[in-house]
């Protein structure tokens, strides 16, 4: 009998069977984000290599970017390329520096109609030539996100689609959707959609820049004006 | 057989009228299909493709294996066929009609593998044939055992030479075919269609057709127009664009589903039809030495000169940063493969601004979507005096009321005020 329980566990190991109760594994390969919490909710243990993530953050400031700061870290000195697809602003070298992703394999690419967008990220998601292919699309149709899924399908490179807060009640064939807000001061990850039985509870993430988190409440009760006047300031004098 | 009297004996006969046009299309576009496999592809009107493949034996892995290609892609097509080997192409298309599904590799087989051919398959004319009934002769064997110069001066020369470049004895030289341009390819559906997915089963047989012609010529397409043809009214058309040229089936009919599912018909389908203008060479893919998963890594090169050629070069940029302590030229937008300098900064936005926004300032306070919280700083930033454009700044990093941090400065200089120059996303 004890040798039947044994074959028996062996064969729940078996890559290929899975349980209604756990994540897929599914051979996919994922690139970990850097935040334990959140790797160990996502399926493969981290965000998709080719498949698409969508990221839908309340509004813009709360960490959405550095929420990938350390996968693109790890896939830009691993000497794979980043295409930022249309990006709101400019990405600012030294915060991207700081955060030690190599800035030398970026590649922004800045279009006129949302039709560009679309056809710029399938083109990287196609070519396989990127590591990470990040994408602020104006408006996107479900049958855009399906081709742009087909497109990062097979690819080595992971997709992640920024989209307004609202596109979370539309339908999506992104096999990975991620809610973001803020909580506590920190940011709260809510897994709309994954491989695998879906997640009730927020991942609260201390997704701060480190100065602010050690800061937070250094002048929360003094006027603005008085800091500015009275904080010994950094000077610079070139 | 008349008409009614196939109908007594099968009442549930569907009659069609033989369409001579449409069974020589079909032959050309098997025989366009066919190419992929030998470059030596002959038409034998009414309904055969002879195909010459002792060249292409050692390509396909032998007889057998092309033998099994031939009757899939066929299958997919969705034709009945009969296939039949031989070392002449005569007999090759003999035996393919008595249906026997004989493969003959050598000549020394040939003779007794034809001898059982009943005379009809090799003989057209109906006085010969009832000519020979009479003298009870039905098979070609029976016809070969006859003294030759009697056969010769009874039914004529020509049935003999027949036979004999059937025999391989004389020679029999074929015009080989040359396929067309383009491609067009039409199939007349069995019952009107009114629901769009359904259309993509009877599609496929098209897309096998035309990845078969785009083998033969190392082709790939970048647009095809897939036409639904109506009874009342002008053909649907849906143009699907290809990123890059292919001729991969199994992707052209994940476009094509893509498409017919988002498709409301207006009318039901009678016809569907495929067109393929613009052949694009396209090089066979290398096989790698160990089984690789997923698609091989793309060339950066080739990305970068398609989003320039689309969307101009001023579009598709690098970043640089730069040792320079005023915000805006520490990080800017540069040539791709700038080399990049080490830098060591205060806490830095991962966006910055184009150019700073000012910002409304309410008893002392800064304002953007509400109070704006003052969390670190300030860092003091002077400079840029010797080249005019001189920045005296405090910034600091503050946080809106709905939790976003956001880098905004007290200019020092003039008028003073409030800017938001970055955001900690």
């Amino acid at each position: 009998m004890a040798g039947m329980s044994f074959s028996f566990a062996a064969l729940l190991e078996r890559p290929d069977i899975w349980r209604g109760g756990s994540l897929s594994r599914a051979g996919t390969p994922a690139v970990p984000s850097g935040f334990s919490r959140l790797d160990a909710e996502l399926p493969g243990g981290g965000w998709p290599a080719g498949a698409l993530t969508e990221i839908l953050p309340a509004h813009e400031g709360i960490g959405e970017l550095r929420l990938l700061g350390s996968a693109l870290a790890a896939l830009s000195n691993r000497g794979l390329r980043l295409a930022w697809i249309a990006p709101p602003h400019l990405p600012y070298a030294p915060a991207l520096a700081a955060a030690e992703i190599d800035i030398g394999k970026i590649v922004i690419v800045r279009t006129a109609t949302a039709k560009q967008t679309l056809w710029a990220t399938e083109q990287a998601l196609v070519s396989n030539a990127c590591g990470a292919v990040l994408a602020w699309p104006k408006s996107v149709k479900y049958a855009d996100l399906r081709r742009l899924q087909i497109a990062a399908e097979g690819g080595r490179a992971s997709a992640f689609l920024f989209r307004s807060p609202e596109a979370a009640g539309e339908s999506s064939p992104a096999p990975l959707r991620i809610a973001l807000g803020t909580a506590a001061g920190g940011l709260a990850v809510r897994v709309l959609k994954r491989r695998g039985a879906p997640l009730a509870r927020s991942i609260l993430l201390p997704a701060m820049p480190p100065a602010v988190r050690g800061n937070r409440h250094v002048d929360r009760h003094s006027s603005a004006a008085a800091a500015a006047r009275d904080f010994p300031a950094r000077l610079v004098h070139a | 057989m008349a008409v009614s009297a196939a109908l007594a004996l099968a009442p549930q006969l569907r009659i069609a009228p033989r369409d001579p046009a449409a069974e020589t299309e079909a032959l050309l576009g098997v025989a366009g299909w066919a190419a992929q496999f030998t470059p030596g592809v002959a038409l034998e009107f009414p309904d055969c493709v002879l195909l010459e493949i002792s060249g292409s034996l050692k390509l396909f892995g032998g007889l057998e294996p092309l033998l099994e290609r031939l009757r899939r892609g066929l299958m997919e097509m969705g034709w009945s066929t009969a296939l039949a080997v031989a070392p002449t192409p005569r007999a090759a298309y003999w035996l393919a009609l008595a249906g026997k599904g004989e493969f003959i590799g050598s000549t020394a087989e040939l003779e007794p593998a034809l001898a059982t051919l009943p005379v009809e398959i090799f003989c057209r004319n109906d006085e010969t044939l009832a000519a020979l009934e009479a003298i009870g002769v039905r098979t070609l064997g029976e016809l070969r055992a006859l003294p030759r110069e009697g056969v010769a001066r009874r039914f004529g020369q020509g049935l003999l030479d027949e036979i004999d470049r059937g025999l391989g004895r004389l020679p029999d030289p074929r015009i080989f075919f040359v396929p067309p341009a383009r491609f067009r390819a039409t199939i007349e559906l069995p019952a009107e269609i009114t629901q769009a997915e359904a259309l993509l089963f009877a599609a496929r047989r098209l897309i096998v057709q035309l990845v078969g012609f785009l083998a033969a010529r190392s082709s790939g397409v970048q647009r095809l127009v897939l036409r639904l043809g109506h009874r009342n009214r002008a053909a649907t058309e849906i143009a699907i664009g290809l990123v890059a040229p292919s001729r991969d089936a199994e992707h052209f009919t994940l476009l094509l589903r893509e498409r017919l599912s988002g498709l409301a018909l207006a009318e039901p389908v009678r016809e569907l039809g495929l067109q393929a203008d613009d052949m694009v060479p396209l090089a066979g893919n290398n096989l790698g030495l160990l089984l690789e998963q997923g698609k091989p890594p793309g060339d950066w090169g080739h990305l970068i000169e398609r989003l320039r050629a689309r969307l101009g070069a001023e579009a598709v940029r690098g970043i640089a940063g730069r040792a320079e302590h005023r915000p805006e030229r520490a990080g800017a937008i540069a040539d791709l493969g700038v080399k990049q300098m080490q830098l060591d900064f205060g806490e830095r936005p991962f966006w910055l601004l184009d150019r700073p926004k000012p910002l409304a300032e309410i008893d002392a306070v800064p304002h953007h979507d509400g109070r704006l919280e003052l969390l670190v700083g300030p860092e003091r930033i002077e400079s840029g005096w010797w080249d005019g454009d001189e920045v005296a700044r405090d910034y600091f990093v503050a946080r809106t009321q709905n939790e976003a941090l956001v880098w905004i400065y007290r200019e020092r200089r003039g008028e003073g005020g409030w800017y938001l120059h970055g955001i900690f996303s």
